[in-house]
């Protein structure tokens, strides 16, 4: 089992982020294998919720497309209502929330909803879902996408999401109880966020990638750590689950 | 009570209707498409996400305006007719309401509970919130906090689809639940389609799961398969590539016509469409394995 996909080492990143008995806010896609991952390696006691109502301990035995799909419901903790959930997360009990985003900004603000490029019509996007929750309620907010300078921008043109905004302390200035992104995981590298400014740091490169290919691809000049680092490979037992969970590379090739 | 018989009666034009309610799962499919056969018209529609249904609504003309959280295809990312709708006007100019899925599900909460807000912690500094005129920012009376009042939203329709209903429209209905409790509550009108109308009794056996009581049901039809492609746990499971065909195949306004003909105007009915969809492809859906719960001992 020699070599692996870029997206395999995005799911392995995102499950490190899992620290065992953290209750998480799973999402889909890419997070959702990562919080399979994590509680089949070091995180086995992590508890999952979905906004649906949905709460899990024991991982589903198969493959989801949906959160809502049948095998998500099969043995599940419990099956309950959306508020359920979104109370818990409001109440400050959500440790770790994942989501992804069509647009990022230097200080972490997401957009799914309305892109605008100059010059160009407007594109419209789904919208928020739970993401705009998440982003406003968990502790930490991991954000997972593709590493693209269109994606990567001075300013989002649209904030779905929050993140630090402006910078500094305007999310407790407009009323943010907690959280902000903490990491940005991208098919690149790791991001982090400067603990006073909160602006984004490049603090990883994903092995095979150099700083320079990670500065291109940022819209903005982004800031690299003192302390950078080369993210660590997938394990074989990592990569082995991952494509026992994921046998088609239906996620993750 | 015939399904198009509900429609026809309880969703005029112009109404507001929250459907999905139950997120990716027991999405009233069936329903939409008999709303899109009648070629109802100026229908605001409500819902946390619907996943492809909405879309359809709208390419078909029906929608004036949408509130919703999030609008596309779960499997396949965008959705083809929300993008011609809001950016060039086609069918017919949409009006976004744009949403959380906390705050759609409080809106309506709000609605069931008879307030004309309630307070939330979410969506603070975002410009959902900015935009939205029924997310305002208060401050809490009684912590000086800022929060965001979320309006109550009270539709004229609630369509929900359920596992199985009695004749009354007493409801039994399991997984995940999303909003559908409050969306009940909170509508004028509810209409309901089940995958089995069965005797009272078995309703009565669990009080527990009847999670919607039949004097607030307007209307109770029997529609087996009536969430297709969306999952009904214990039923059948969710058609993936149903999901995946149409993000492919209404990528233009034409190949959206193509679709619409194929499986909601050139068929006459859900027997019709299901006759078209295949025996052996629902087949294939059905669960593999049974896992019926414990029975709950109700005696006294």
């Amino acid at each position: 089992m020699t070599g692996y996909t870029l997206r395999e080492l995005m799911v392995v990143a995102a499950a490190r982020q899992i620290e065992d008995g953290q209750v998480v806010f799973v999402g889909m896609r890419l997070p959702l294998l990562g919080f399979l991952l994590a509680k089949r390696t070091h995180a086995p006691q992590a508890i999952g919720l979905y906004e649906n109502g949905i709460i899990r301990e024991m991982p589903s035995a198969e493959m989801l497309y949906t959160m809502s799909d049948p095998p998500n419901i099969y043995r599940a903790t419990s099956c309950a209502d959306m508020l359920a959930v979104m109370g818990l997360l409001q109440q400050g009990r959500v440790d770790v929330g994942f989501i992804g985003g069509a647009e990022i900004d230097r200080f972490g603000n997401l957009n799914t909803t309305l892109v605008r490029a100059d010059g160009r019509r407007a594109i419209r996007l789904p919208g928020s879902g739970g993401a705009c929750d998440i982003a406003s309620l968990a502790h930490r907010l991991i954000a997972i996408m593709a590493h693209e300078k269109r994606r990567f921008r001075e300013r989002v043109s649209y904030i779905t999401s929050p993140g630090y905004g402006e910078g500094g302390n305007w999310r407790s200035a407009v009323g943010l109880p907690r959280g902000g992104p903490s990491v940005v995981i991208t098919d690149k590298a790791i991001l982090e966020f400067d603990p006073v400014t909160k602006e984004a740091v490049l603090s990883s490169v994903h092995p095979g990638i150099s700083v320079d290919d990670v500065l291109a691809h940022t819209g903005w000049p982004l800031r690299v750590s003192k302390d950078l680092d080369e993210t660590p490979p997938p394990t074989e037992e990592e990569l082995s689950i991952i494509r026992e969970l994921d046998p088609r590379g239906f996620w993750t090739r | 009570m015939t399904l198009s018989e509900a429609i026809e009666q309880y969703v005029p034009d112009g109404a507001s209707i929250v459907m999905g309610t139950a997120m990716e799962a027991l999405i009233p499919f069936a329903a939409g498409h008999e709303i899109i056969r009648q070629r109802k018209r100026d229908l605001t529609l409500i819902g946390p996400i619907s996943d492809i249904l909405f879309d359809q609504l709208i390419g078909a003309g029906c929608v004036e305006k949408v509130i919703a959280a999030w609008v596309g295809n779960v499997s396949g990312g965008s959705a083809y007719n929300l993008r011609r709708a809001v950016e060039e006007g086609m069918p017919r100019p949409l009006e976004m309401e744009d949403h959380t899925n906390f705050t759609i599900a409080l809106g309506l909460h709000a609605g069931a509970l008879g307030v004309p807000y309630l307070p939330a912690r979410t969506a603070l500094g975002s410009d959902i919130q900015r935009r939205n005129d029924h997310l305002r920012s208060i401050t809490c009376p009684y912590t000086g906090d800022r929060l965001i009042a979320v309006r109550a939203i009270e539709p004229d329709v609630a369509i929900v689809h359920v596992q199985r209903a009695d004749e009354a429209g007493n409801c039994h209905l399991w997984g995940n639940l999303g909003v559908t409790i409050d969306a009940v509550r909170a509508s004028r009108r509810v209409i309901v389609t089940a995958e089995e109308i069965v005797p009272a009794d078995v309703i009565l056996s669990d009080p527990n799961r009847t999670l919607i009581p039949g004097f607030l049901v307007t209307a109770v039809v029997e529609q087996p398969w009536g969430a297709h492609p969306s999952p009904v746990v214990g039923y059948y499971n969710r058609d993936n590539d149903y999901f995946h065909e149409y993000h492919r195949e209404t990528k233009t306004p034409e190949q959206f016509h193509r679709w619409l003909q194929r499986w909601v105007l050139g068929v006459k009915d859900r027997n019709h469409y299901l006759e078209r969809l295949g025996r052996d492809r629902r087949e294939a859906l059905r669960p593999r394995r049974r896992a019926p719960s414990a029975p709950a001992e109700f005696g006294y």
